[in-house]
């Protein structure tokens, strides 16, 4: 594995959004918690995790098994504590919402035990001191293979992981926005994943069917937590510029490699988080002027309200139903993006208004208008049946049309968050181990 | 004196004899669910401070406040001449009444002083008559709650001339345990001892004990200061319903200070004026008749209780609490519209949770699943419902339930005629007995 660059500059400019909870706040939050029955938070979790009993843990002081009761759905805890738009699920949930009261701050509490599990050196637990002879190969190191990876190894099973880049935690490690989840914490969170005798191979890209075959030879069940494919790009004139930048390859170079130079005005083109969290980190990097360009309205941004405002906070501005049309650069640079005002014509399809384009004077473009499925690997694995795109999967387990492979995360959902993949690679990690032990009855 | 210029119209001073010398550290509380000092222990002893010296202040505070009561609290060893002498020294110094510790649990107890007295109830009857032989002022004894029933040593007081009792005294307590040291809080050197426990904690126990004695027929219109955790006007009030003629207030002074008081005077009065109180005396005592025996409460009478969906926010307390410790007679079985399939109507916690754990939940995505969770109402399904039938009107969820008067216990006619299990026995006796085959 590579190292992460130490850049003072980056921890400077992206200080968590939400600080850490001292444990006078902490315990005051969790005195706070109702404790409800069947808790709506814990079901709106899409890995479970108990919070009443993490939270009750916390207020009783008992911080060790606050941080195992979390970690216990969910391997992740840590960064999902950081990544998680909570304010649609768990936070979302709470029902001191309709008791004119503030939620309870699940995800700062549910930082504050990993913080703590972390700070006492605390190593995941296993399930299951037999040692199994099967093998399990999981194909990317984002956060549902991890999360398969772990549940198998707690297990007692021999588990690799292929990661085609240098480092392992997937979108966790090179896509969440570095104020809320700095690489460096997903890289320590993964080392104890790692300590659980997980095997990690890097640089290691997995593409033809000779390359599966050798998989399929070697390991008893694959699992495909392969995320998604490449950026789409805007497929405008311009779009080959060096400074039309895939906005993940962005956010992935600033949080793991040199920070990139962005220059005084950035058009970002999309509104789903993505956008935000690119539009963001260009304020955050120094850019004067960034403004997110989206074809339709306010209304129809699949970024979450939450993050719009926050976007808002760091001095983004938002120009709606706007296409781009062509980018215009010469010898020193980008010039501008020409664009021209949208609208949905008579047969419901967004179309260019005549006579209305304009110059938005930039010198980057950032483009998040969402990512293709990974067509290629996908469609070489023999027997899965794909739909749209992704790998049709049994929702309980995540068990493919090829009973040799298991999928989840991105490549199945096509592309939600984090604890989504944490929830789908653990289902399978159960759902092999328990295809293991019908096999052994 | 700052005590005064809040509001107060009197004070206990700190309990005055011969010299003693305290340890450090004193105190220790627990703390409850956030909340510091739910309860207070001392193992502190009377007044460290020489007898001169306090008789000098009490002088003092008299010369500046005299219109203010200033209570001298006394405690000497077991000695007819001592308690002459140190009654005479409080009067001397202005003192506009005696009360005698007799409740102090630790430490003074070891030397024969304090509860030791108070547990007894012949020393507590003979050192009363012994301070009233000279006392020119009111004498107050005040009580000590650990013994097996305070009306023993109320009495006793009583018939030792006592012109008034204060009740409770601490209660002999070990607040707990450090555990890292394994040493018992407050800690002095790695040793711990029994101390005295007061505070919130200690109300009930007070109002149980301070009913008792006003309730007696032995000690009717005794006079009574009532003591423990009373912190606001509302605990005040109940003191003094329940018989009291004044009360004593430490704890709550010792955590925030004496900003405490303006509250219970100003929540006290407005309270009295609500219910058209004018005075103390009018509401003094009038719920010392409400408690009764058991074998007098109407067997008849049912109550169950009601759930308001309206206000309820669904964290289903009530079931669990009413499942697991209770009488199983609130479900989660109800459905909006129609249902394809099975409703299970008496489903356990343990098969509640099964189903949200075995669910698959995914982040929504607004464009896609629409707008959130809905946090507006609740939905039905999270809505307990209380079978009725089944309902023993236990209170338990009303107790639970976070939402204010979310739950409450509603009255259902029963038809039956009020009786008590005292009428019901009697009413067996007095049937002839049934003749044996």
């Amino acid at each position: 594995m590579a190292s992460l660059p130490e850049i003072p500059e980056i921890a400077a400019r992206f200080g968590d959004l939400h600080p850490p909870l001292t444990a006078q706040a902490a315990l005051a939050e969790a005195n706070r918690c109702l404790n409800c029955f069947d808790a709506p938070c814990m079901g709106a979790c899409p890995t479970h995790i108990d919070v009443p009993r993490f939270i009750g843990k916390i207020a009783r002081e008992n911080l060790r098994g606050s941080a195992l009761t979390i970690l216990d759905a969910n391997v992740l805890g840590a960064s999902c504590s950081r990544a998680c738009p909570v304010e649609v699920l768990c936070e979302g949930a709470c029902v001191l919402h309709r008791y004119n009261k503030k939620p309870i701050e699940i995800a700062r509490l549910q930082r504050f035990a990993m913080d703590a599990f972390h700070a006492a050196g605390g190593r995941l637990p296993v399930k299951s001191a037999e040692a199994r002879r099967e093998k399990v190969a999981c194909i990317g190191a984002g956060p549902a293979s991890l999360a398969c990876a772990a549940e198998l190894r707690q297990r007692g099973f021999k588990v690799t992981v292929f990661e085609r880049r240098a480092l392992p935690g997937g979108l966790n490690t090179y896509g969440v926005a570095e104020y809320k989840l700095p690489a460096r914490a997903s890289l320590e969170e993964i080392e104890l994943i790692k300590a659980l005798g997980v095997e990690f191979r890097y640089g290691v890209e997995i593409r033809t069917q000779a390359e599966l075959e050798e998989l399929e030879r070697e390991f008893d069940r694959i699992f495909l937590g392969v995320g998604l494919g490449a950026a789409r790009r805007l497929g405008i004139p311009g779009d080959e510029h060096r400074d039309v930048i895939d906005a993940l390859e962005f956010i992935a170079r600033y949080k793991t490699a040199d920070p990139p130079q962005v220059t005084r005005s950035v058009a970002v083109i999309g509104a789903g988080n993505t956008a935000i969290d690119a539009a963001n980190a260009a304020r955050r990097l120094g850019a004067e002027n960034v403004a997110i360009l989206y074809r339709r309205s306010e209304r129809d941004m699949s970024a979450f309200a939450f993050e719009f405002e926050h976007a808002k906070q760091e001095g983004v501005q938002f120009q709606w139903r706007v296409i781009p049309v062509r980018i215009h650069a010469d010898a020193s640079g980008i010039r501008s993006l020409e664009c021209a005002q949208a609208r949905v014509n008579a047969a419901g399809v967004l179309e260019a208004v005549d006579g209305t384009d304009f110059h938005f004077d930039c010198q980057q473009i950032l483009y998040a208008i969402g990512q293709s499925p990974l067509l290629e690997l996908l469609s070489t694995v023999r027997g899965i049946e794909l739909s749209h795109g992704r790998v049709v999967v049994d929702r309980p387990t995540g068990l493919t049309s090829n009973p040799k492979y298991f999928a989840g995360g991105d490549c199945v959902n096509g592309g939600r968050e984090v604890v989504d993949a944490v929830a789908d690679g653990k289902r399978a990690g159960v759902a092999i181990n328990q295809a293991f032990e019908v096999a052994h009855a | 004196m700052r005590a005064f210029d809040a509001g107060w119209g009197g004070a206990v001073w700190k309990t005055i004899g011969e010299p003693i010398v305290n340890v450090s550290s004193r105190y220790s509380s627990v703390d409850w669910n956030g909340q510091r000092m739910m309860g207070l222990n001392n193992i502190e002893l009377i007044s460290d401070r020489p007898l001169d010296v306090n008789l000098r202040e009490i002088a003092e505070v008299k010369r500046r406040y005299p219109r203010h009561a200033v209570i001298a609290s006394l405690m000497v060893e077991s000695k007819r001449e001592a308690w002459h002498a140190i009654v005479a020294q409080a009067e001397d110094a202005g003192a506009d009444g005696l009360e005698l510790n007799f409740g102090c649990p630790h430490g003074m107890s070891e030397r024969g002083m304090g509860s030791a007295v108070g547990q007894v109830p012949e020393y507590t009857e003979m050192i009363t008559a012994w301070v009233k032989e000279k006392a020119r002022t009111p004498v107050i004894v005040k009580l000590t709650p650990n013994i097996s029933d305070i009306r023993v040593i109320a009495r006793a007081a009583k018939r030792g001339g006592a012109d008034a009792v204060s009740a409770i005294n601490t209660i002999n307590s070990i607040t707990g345990i450090d555990l890292d040291t394994l040493t018992p809080r407050p800690n002095v050197d790695g040793k711990s001892s029994h101390g005295g426990y007061c505070g919130p904690a200690v109300k009930p126990i007070a109002l149980n004990m301070v009913q008792q004695v006003a309730a007696d027929a032995e000690t009717a219109g005794l006079p009574i200061s009532g003591i423990g955790g009373i912190a606001t006007w509302k605990e005040a009030a109940e003191f003094i319903l329940l018989g009291c003629g004044t009360v004593q207030v430490c704890t709550a002074a010792m955590h925030y200070g004496y900003r405490i008081v303006e509250d219970m005077v100003d929540g006290l009065a407005n309270w009295m004026s609500e219910k058209g109180f004018s005075s103390i005396e009018e509401f003094r005592g009038l719920s010392v008749g409400r408690v009764t025996e058991w074998k007098h409460l109407n067997l008849s009478y049912k109550i169950v209780a009601h759930i308001d969906e309206a206000k309820c926010i669904g964290c289903e307390l009530c079931y669990v609490a009413c499942w697991d410790g209770a009488h199983q007679c609130i479900h989660v079985d109800r459905v909006s519209g129609p249902v394809n399939g099975h409703v299970e109507l008496h489903a356990t916690p343990a098969s509640v949770e099964a189903v949200t754990r075995a669910s698959i939940a995914v982040t929504p995505i607004a464009k896609l699943d629409g707008s959130g969770n809905g946090n507006g109402t609740t939905p039905l399904a999270r809505i307990p419902r209380v079978d009725e039938t089944e309902c023993v009107g236990c209170n338990l969820c009303s107790l639970v339930c976070p939402v204010e008067d979310c739950i409450t216990m509603v009255e259902v006619a029963t038809g039956a005629k009020a009786e008590t299990w005292a009428e019901r026995t009697a009413a067996e006796c007095a049937r002839p007995p049934t003749t044996q085959h």
